[in-house]
């Protein structure tokens, strides 16, 4: 945690779509911070506003007719009340994004070389042919071999994890200080997931800029991220350092989340489990604490009550929105950590009983 | 590639044989009138007519007379003679094709800049009043057939019978050598009619085409890249163009048949008039030297939208 002001403070955006059957409420005031040179991780199941809110940052869903309030403040500058012009100038040039689907990322009727050249002549004035050699430079530092004969490609004859390295090489054109890649690795294979994360971990640590990783698998952020901020229907359920989130998780939602990742080395009882239920509908949402319906533990007046992100007690930097006490979420943790399903860990008892055997 | 363009043009030769056979049993088979009989003149004798079958060659089994027909066509490029006015038929569709080929080719010009214009102002705009004015016009074009449209335009427009006597009416057609400009005046209303109902088409498809496309990723990344949205745009439009294109080569065949509609209408001298009026007269040599001209250039335009289409389209390879 650096006590400078931070490259990117989002502060309780909300983003809501009017559409035919209600609004959708994509995004509901959600608070973050990204500071130069970090990682911050997004995570949540799809259709839980990660995305949004990124596409927003860049100004992306104005031209969707979304309602847009809050502050998203890039460097000191507000960019939700920045003219299209100049968010379109910082667009691409010191905020860039790259997408899940690499290939349809990609316009397909042009060379791979000339849509970076274009992302470097979109911001830079440099003449066609130093944007060229740009593009094949870049082609390069994102480790595609003979970059010069790849750039006279199209898309189409690119494999996957090529694809996503040109889109990060596009990214990278005019050396961002922030990089926010959505769900970077979902289209693509297993070794390859590794190979283009372990890419965006070089060059960050080479270029030193900050990075949001939006991803549904915490697995991807558990490599990467410095801060993880958990989605949920719209809201931020919690948010710690990587290292909290994983050693002491205080939602329940949380709990599904890392339940549901397989583990080498964790105890062979616990078994993967998925969380019941689906995500809920962006237009109707669960009263209360949205989660209450696939929530193991919620009890009737959750349903009721909108909890709030609060610290969590002698846990500096932890924030979490659970209507449960912290002593309960404490109990509940240590026991499903040891191997226990849902209901076990419900069952009454003192803290710690047949946990840690 | 090469290979593909060799295989294309010998189907295509192949098919226009099919057509040359098909047309000539259709022609004959139908009862239309003899051709004999109709240059026999008034109340001919039976040996007359006999004798005029005989130098006519009509007298032979259909058989032989296709297999004369064809050789002189495929070795000779030699339709035959008009039964009517004993002129050869390649004189007479040459020297018409002049004013048939500046109606096609200036309504195919309009047509492709009209339609793709309004589609892509119609996309961007998409329900803007001037969309739904567009598009509604567009609904009114495609329902309307040239014939009707060409009266309506002669009607109100032209300088003899018009409510408004602006454009020179039917028959004021000259050869562009003559004098252009009165050629380019007698040319705009049948241009704009026979354009009409494709340029309404080809707006709605660029406009769906169009919308489709910009909201693709790729556009999506082009603007997470920071491009100007002219610069947006015209990536879309580049996208959304190819599935159009395709559809040229269909369209060639609505072009002509429109032509024969829009040149009758207009009184316009050229191969469509010609067809028409030979088909009133059972002319059967020259309707068959048009109908195999038409066939002619909708194979050849097919073969050459789908050769351009590979360059249109890095995806699509030819083997």
């Amino acid at each position: 945690m650096s006590a400078a002001e931070p490259l990117l403070r989002v502060e309780e955006l909300r983003v809501e779509f009017p559409g035919e059957d209600g609004v959708v409420h994509a995004v509901d005031g959600i608070t973050y911070q990204v500071h130069a040179g970090r990682t911050l991780g997004i995570v949540g199941e799809s259709g839980s506003g990660k995305t949004v809110a990124s596409l927003t940052t860049l100004g992306l869903t104005r031209r969707q007719g979304a309602n847009i309030s809050g502050r998203i403040s890039f460097e000191g500058q507000d960019l939700l009340a920045l003219p299209e012009e100049q968010l379109r100038a910082i667009r691409g040039n010191e905020i860039a994004m790259i997408f899940q689907d690499p290939l349809s990322s990609l316009h397909p009727l042009y060379r791979v070389g000339a849509q970076l050249a274009e992302a470097v002549r979109a911001h830079r004035d440099t003449s066609r042919a130093q944007a060229r050699s740009r593009a094949v430079e870049l082609l390069g530092l994102v480790g595609i071999p003979d970059p010069a004969r790849r750039a006279q490609e199209y898309p189409h004859e690119f494999s996957g994890g090529m694809r996503q390295r040109a889109m990060i090489a596009m990214a990278l054109a005019n050396d961002p200080k922030l990089l926010i890649a959505d769900e970077p690795t979902t289209a693509l294979d297993v070794t390859v997931q590794a190979q283009i994360l372990a890419l965006m971990e070089r060059l960050q640590s080479e270029l030193g800029m900050a990075i949001v990783i939006i991803t549904h698998d915490l697995g991807v952020v558990a490599e990467m991220a410095d801060e993880i901020a958990v989605m949920y229907a719209g809201r931020i359920v919690e948010m710690a350092s990587a290292e909290a989130i994983f050693a002491r998780p205080q939602h329940p939602y949380t709990w599904g989340l890392l339940r549901s990742i397989p583990t080498l080395t964790g105890p062979r009882a616990a078994e993967l489990e998925a969380i019941p239920g689906s995500p809920p509908s962006l237009i109707r949402r669960p009263s209360g604490c949205h989660f209450h319906p696939r929530c193991a533990y919620a009890q009737p007046e959750h349903a009721v009550i909108t909890p709030v992100l609060e610290p969590v007690p002698q846990e500096p930097g932890h924030q979490v929105a659970c209507l449960l006490a912290a002593e309960e979420r404490a109990r509940l943790w240590s026991r499903l950590r040891a191997g226990n399903s849902a209901a076990q860990a419900q069952q009454a008892g003192p803290a710690g009983t047949g946990a840690r055997g | 590639m090469t290979g593909y363009i060799i295989r294309r043009i010998l189907w295509g030769v192949a098919l226009l044989v099919i057509i040359c056979a098909a047309t000539f049993v259709l022609f004959r088979i139908f009862p239309t009138g003899n051709p004999a009989v109709l240059r026999a003149g008034r109340d001919p004798q039976p040996k007359e007519i006999a004798e005029i079958e005989r130098v006519l060659g009509l007298n032979k089994p259909l058989i032989v007379q296709f297999w004369d027909y064809l050789k002189s066509v495929l070795l000779h490029f030699d339709f035959g003679y008009s039964y009517y006015s004993d002129e050869s038929v390649r004189g007479l569709i040459g020297e018409r094709l002049e004013a048939t080929a500046s109606l096609t080719i200036g309504a195919a010009v309009l047509w492709f800049i009209g339609g793709l214009g309004v589609g892509i102002v119609s996309a961007l705009r998409r329900h803007s009043l001037l969309d739904r004015a567009a598009m509604g016009t567009a609904l009114v074009l495609i329902s309307a057939p040239e014939f009707w449209l060409g009266l309506i335009a002669l009607f109100l427009f032209s300088s003899d019978i018009g409510r408004w006597k602006v454009f020179p009416g039917a028959g004021s057609y000259v050869p562009i050598t003559s004098d252009p400009w009165k050629w380019f005046t007698s040319l705009i209303m049948p241009w704009f009619v026979l354009a009409a109902g494709g340029a309404a088409v080809y707006a709605r498809l660029m406009r769906g085409s169009l919308i489709e496309v910009m909201g693709e990723d790729y556009i999506r990344t082009a603007r997470a890249k920071g491009l100007e949205e002219r610069r947006v745009t015209r990536q879309g439009v580049r996208a959304s163009i190819n599935p159009i294109v395709t559809l040229l080569a269909l369209e060639t065949g609505a072009l002509l048949g429109g032509a024969v509609v829009v040149e009758t209408v207009f009184n316009i001298p050229g191969v469509g008039l010609l067809a028409y009026q030979s088909i009133t007269h059972s002319d059967f040599a020259v309707v068959q030297g048009t109908v195999l001209l038409a066939a002619m250039f909708i194979i050849v335009a097919n073969i050459v939208v789908d050769i351009a289409y590979a360059y249109l389209d890095p995806r699509v390879r030819y083997s």
